[in-house]
């Protein structure tokens, strides 16, 4: 339906729109990453990434 | 000597501020974090009680887009202007109610698929798992990861961009990899959210909420695409 890809495109533009002010504030203002905190961060997302795996190969 | 126990009792009154005002703000950040849960719990709740509504009620599947684009509204221009009063509450669950009503119709597609249950069951378990084990992380880590905010604003904006492309391309793969990405983004979102409640980042329990509603919600719609994609033959 056409009119469903309008307003998914709309809806998709707004928050566009919100998301920008704090895309910039966040990239202008956040502190800079200590030593580590990125080896953290990815510590914490593998582990997510392991876990969709995980439910994967269960519904399979 | 006089001045000594003078001086001692200024620093012992400089210690007593300091340690008071430290006191203070912790117990300030337990707070909201305490308010936060059990708000997110209730609005949890809720949405799955007018999910099940919805289910009962068997409304169409446009239902979602329309509840999302009006929950996206009322979260962007009326939630920011109520949350520092009561009349925030409200329309939280306002949002959350709509967006549990929004997934009754999708949940119900699902539930057409021949394990459609199991993919339900194991979305709604991994989405608890994610969050438990992500908000425990920041918890406990004490890392302060409020440096992600600008490389989440951008990823989101990505994201966003990739998803109206696949509204009109259609392909399965983009669709894949924004679900993907999405899980990875709102789990960053989780880990930054929750470090900026602890750090008194964040005092309003109401926006927090929304916040971590939000990423919950995204993270389990992600889950179900790409199970729904895999699970079936």
């Amino acid at each position: 339906m056409d009119w469903m890809k309008i307003l998914g495109t709309i809806a998709g533009i707004m928050m566009l729109v919100f998301l920008w002010p704090a895309y910039k504030h966040w990239s202008q203002h956040s502190p800079k990453a200590q030593k580590g905190d990125w080896a953290s961060v990815i510590l914490a997302l593998g582990a997510v990434v392991l876990l969709v795996i995980l439910m994967i190969a269960s519904v399979r | 000597m006089n001045n000594l126990p003078r001086e001692g009792n200024i620093n012992m009154n400089r210690y007593e501020t300091v340690a008071t005002g430290g006191y203070q703000q912790a117990a300030s950040v337990n707070k909201v974090l305490k308010n936060t849960y059990i708000l997110l719990s209730g609005t949890l709740f809720f949405s799955a009680l007018m999910a099940m509504l919805s289910m009962a009620l068997q409304v169409p599947p446009i239902t979602y887009m329309i509840s999302v684009i009006a929950s996206m509204v009322l979260g962007m221009f009326v939630l920011p202007r109520t949350a520092n009063s009561g009349a925030g509450i409200g329309v939280i669950f306002l949002i959350t109610g709509l967006l549990g009503f929004g997934l009754g119709p999708v949940l119900s597609l699902y539930l057409q698929l021949p394990n459609g249950g199991q993919i339900i069951a194991t979305a709604l378990g991994g989405t608890g798992v994610i969050f438990l084990g992500l908000s425990g992380y920041a918890l406990t880590s004490k890392r302060d990861f409020s440096f992600m905010g600008g490389f989440l604003f951008a990823g989101m904006m990505v994201l966003v961009i990739g998803m109206i492309a696949n509204l009109f391309l259609q392909m399965p793969l983009l669709s894949l990899v924004v679900a993907g990405g999405i899980i990875l983004v709102m789990s960053g979102f989780i880990l930054f959210d929750t470090s900026r409640i602890i750090r008194g980042g964040e005092t309003n329990y109401i926006m927090a909420t929304y916040g971590l509603y939000l990423s919950l919600f995204n993270i389990f719609i992600s889950l179900l695409q790409i199970l729904g994609i895999f699970g079936d033959d």
